[in-house]
């Protein structure tokens, strides 16, 4: 019982790794109450999905994409899923700098970062 | 090849080199942004119209990107359903745009103005490239440019509640977007393809493969959080009622119209209803949750004493009516719900063009401060009693043709209990809309801040699309066959798969 699930572990790791950065993104993003704090948490989820792409793409024993003296014979990894990713991570900038701006508009305005007390600031006006 | 071979990939470049113009202009001149605006959205509308003819003529249009075939390249699609979606869209978006110059000159700071109609720009272009792409990753990426327009132009008003109702969104819909991303990447993973086309094809072959179930749940939950679909709608509210008028009006209707489209072509294009209904069978448990919606949004609406706040939870109730038809997936029923996702962004776009006109009118959107409004602005309440109409579901208003298909397609597939909950449904938007009427018409009259300002009800450029809004949920209701012409086909491809 115990080698079988350590089989399924080891031998598919790095969607296991995923899943757990996965689940610490989220979890940040859903239980701190720093507005920052919540941003990272998100820059985490999108990183994990990130590397469940890079992973995927992944041929044991594969070289880069790239044109060798083998011609189109040579084994290499699959590039689409990184050419995807490279486009993934520039919507992740964007839309931490995007969270981040509106940060310092709401630190600006109500001068607190942490959710409940601008829940309360929010109320109050 | 003629520019006309040209249009699908047009309709995109064109608007974001006019977007770059719009920046560039601004810096000049800030009154050049808004006709250089009006100017490329009518030409957007125009291009539309122009492929739906062809659409309908010719049938579909498949555009590939740099001359590469699909299983390659990246290719557009325009077919009956996203033809039609597109034009309802772009007709909406004129509308509001042409309604949005004096609300953006009363609500926006006047350094802003530049780089509002640069967002609005953006959103618009994401959402046509949602609308036309044949290819899962690229709709991400255009769900994304989007998002990120939607988001920055929810947080665009004076009012500081925006920048938190902004933020809410923005986390809100980062997490549905990673969801989505991983879903297309399972996807990709069980087909090798991102082609919607080539997954349709090969995806039988895997339909019992967990990986497939994954991705569809993965995707589902996350257009399910983009286009609000009740339980999943938190961040709806807040985003409709603090944003700017003119931008409440667009992703009312034109977002939320194209995130249901999205959902309507995953499940009916690329997983097919022989995947959910027979593999994986989820209509079921759709219809249980839209009629969950559209009971619960109407409830909540009832409650509300926002005027902007009681239309944004409609919202999720007339949602819950789309949903309707996609768990019942028969021919008419899906004839219902695609005539309700052109009705609704008519009625709901009228709806809260009129709030936005009450706001520069009257300086608020407190129903309770509003009595005997209608004496003030005539004009508006009547748009509102008509567009109201349509939403209860009154003869010969559109929102009645939509409902009547969609009972019609409940009773033929025997869910007789699920029909009665769409009277139900029409007898709660009685509650809300009335609400309004009679705080409007028969309220004591109040003595309003605006009133002193004598004279006219508001500018001609926000009233007259807001009246023609609500001529056309009434003459689009007399002469529905003119929209059924295109959607008995579109309804037809998504049942019989593409």
């Amino acid at each position: 019982m115990i080698e079988v699930a350590y089989d399924l572990f080891t031998s598919r790791y790095n969607y296991w790794m995923a899943i757990i950065l996965m689940l610490i993104g989220l979890y940040a993003l859903i239980a701190k109450q720093n507005l920052v704090k919540k941003i990272i948490g998100l820059n985490i989820f999108q990183t994990a999905i990130f590397l469940f792409y890079i992973s995927f793409a992944e041929v044991t024993g594969g070289t880069a994409p790239i044109y060798l003296p083998e011609g189109p014979d040579a084994l290499y990894v699959n590039p689409l899923p990184h050419v995807l990713i490279l486009t993934a991570i520039v919507v992740g900038v964007s839309i931490t700098a995007v969270a981040l701006s509106l940060i310092v508009r709401i630190y600006e305005e109500y001068g607190v970062i942490d959710e409940d007390e601008l829940m309360k600031a929010v109320r109050e006006r | 090849m003629s520019i006309i071979h040209h249009l699908p990939i047009l309709l995109i470049i064109g608007p974001i080199l006019a977007s770059l113009l719009i920046l560039a202009a601004g810096w000049y001149d800030r009154k050049l942004c808004y006709p250089i605006m009006l100017l490329s959205i009518t030409g957007q509308f125009v291009a539309s119209l122009v492929m739906l003819r062809q659409v309908i003529e010719d049938g579909t249009i498949r555009y590939y990107l740099g001359g590469w075939a699909p299983p390659l390249g990246i290719e557009l699609v325009i077919d009956s359903f996203s033809g039609f979606v597109l034009s309802t869209i772009m007709l909406l978006a004129l509308l509001a745009i042409v309604y949005a110059r004096r609300s953006v000159e009363a609500e926006i700071p006047a350094d802003k103005t530049v780089s509002f109609y640069v967002l609005l720009q953006l959103l618009l272009i994401g959402l046509v490239g949602m609308t036309i792409t044949g290819d899962v990753f690229n709709l991400y990426v255009f769900l994304e440019i989007s998002s990120i327009a939607a988001y920055t132009l929810i947080a665009g008003t004076r009012s500081s509640r925006s920048y938190v109702a902004g933020f809410n969104y923005l986390v809100m819909g980062s997490i549905a977007a990673g969801f989505i991303l991983l879903g297309i990447g399972y996807l990709y993973v069980a087909t090798g393809t991102l082609n919607m086309g080539e997954i349709a094809m090969l995806l039988p072959a895997v339909y019992e493969l967990s990986t497939v179930h994954a991705a569809f749940l993965f995707l589902m939950i996350g257009f399910s959080i983009k286009a609000a679909f009740f339980p999943l709608h938190l961040w709806l509210p807040d985003a409709y009622t603090e944003s700017p008028s003119a931008v409440t009006v667009i992703i009312s209707t034109v977002m939320a119209k194209v995130s249901v489209y999205a959902m309507i072509r995953i499940l009916f294009t690329i997983f097919t209803t022989a995947y959910i209904i027979e593999s994986f069978p989820v209509t079921g448990f759709i219809l249980l949750i839209a009629t969950i919606a559209i009971v619960a949004g109407a409830i909540l609406a009832i409650a509300q004493n926002d005027l902007k706040r009681m239309l944004a939870y409609s919202s999720i109730s007339q949602i819950g009516y789309i949903m309707f038809a996609v768990g019942v997936a028969n021919q008419i029923a899906l004839e219902g719900g695609l005539l309700h996702i052109l009705g609704h962004a008519m009625m709901k776009g009228c709806l809260f063009m009129v709030a936005g006109l009450i706001i520069y009118r009257m300086g608020t959107s407190n129903m309770l401060e509003l009595r005997g409004v209608a004496q003030t602005m005539p004009i508006s309440c009547a748009a509102f009693a008509l567009a109201g109409a349509s939403m209860i579901g009154i003869p010969p208003t559109i929102g009645f043709m939509s409902k009547y298909y969609l009972v019609l397609g409940a009773f033929e597939a025997g869910h007789w209990l699920y029909a009665a909950v769409l009277l139900i449904g029409s007898l709660l938007a009685v509650g809300y809309i009335w609400r309004f009427i009679e705080i409007a018409y028969f309220g004591d009259h109040h003595h309003h801040k605006g009133e002193e300002t004598a004279g006219s009800e508001g500018p001609t450029s926000m009233i007259a699309p807001m009246v023609c809004l609500a001529l056309l949920c009434l003459l689009l209701g007399i002469f529905v066959e003119i929209p059924m012409e295109i959607i008995g086909p579109a309804a037809a491809i998504l049942l019989g798969g593409a």
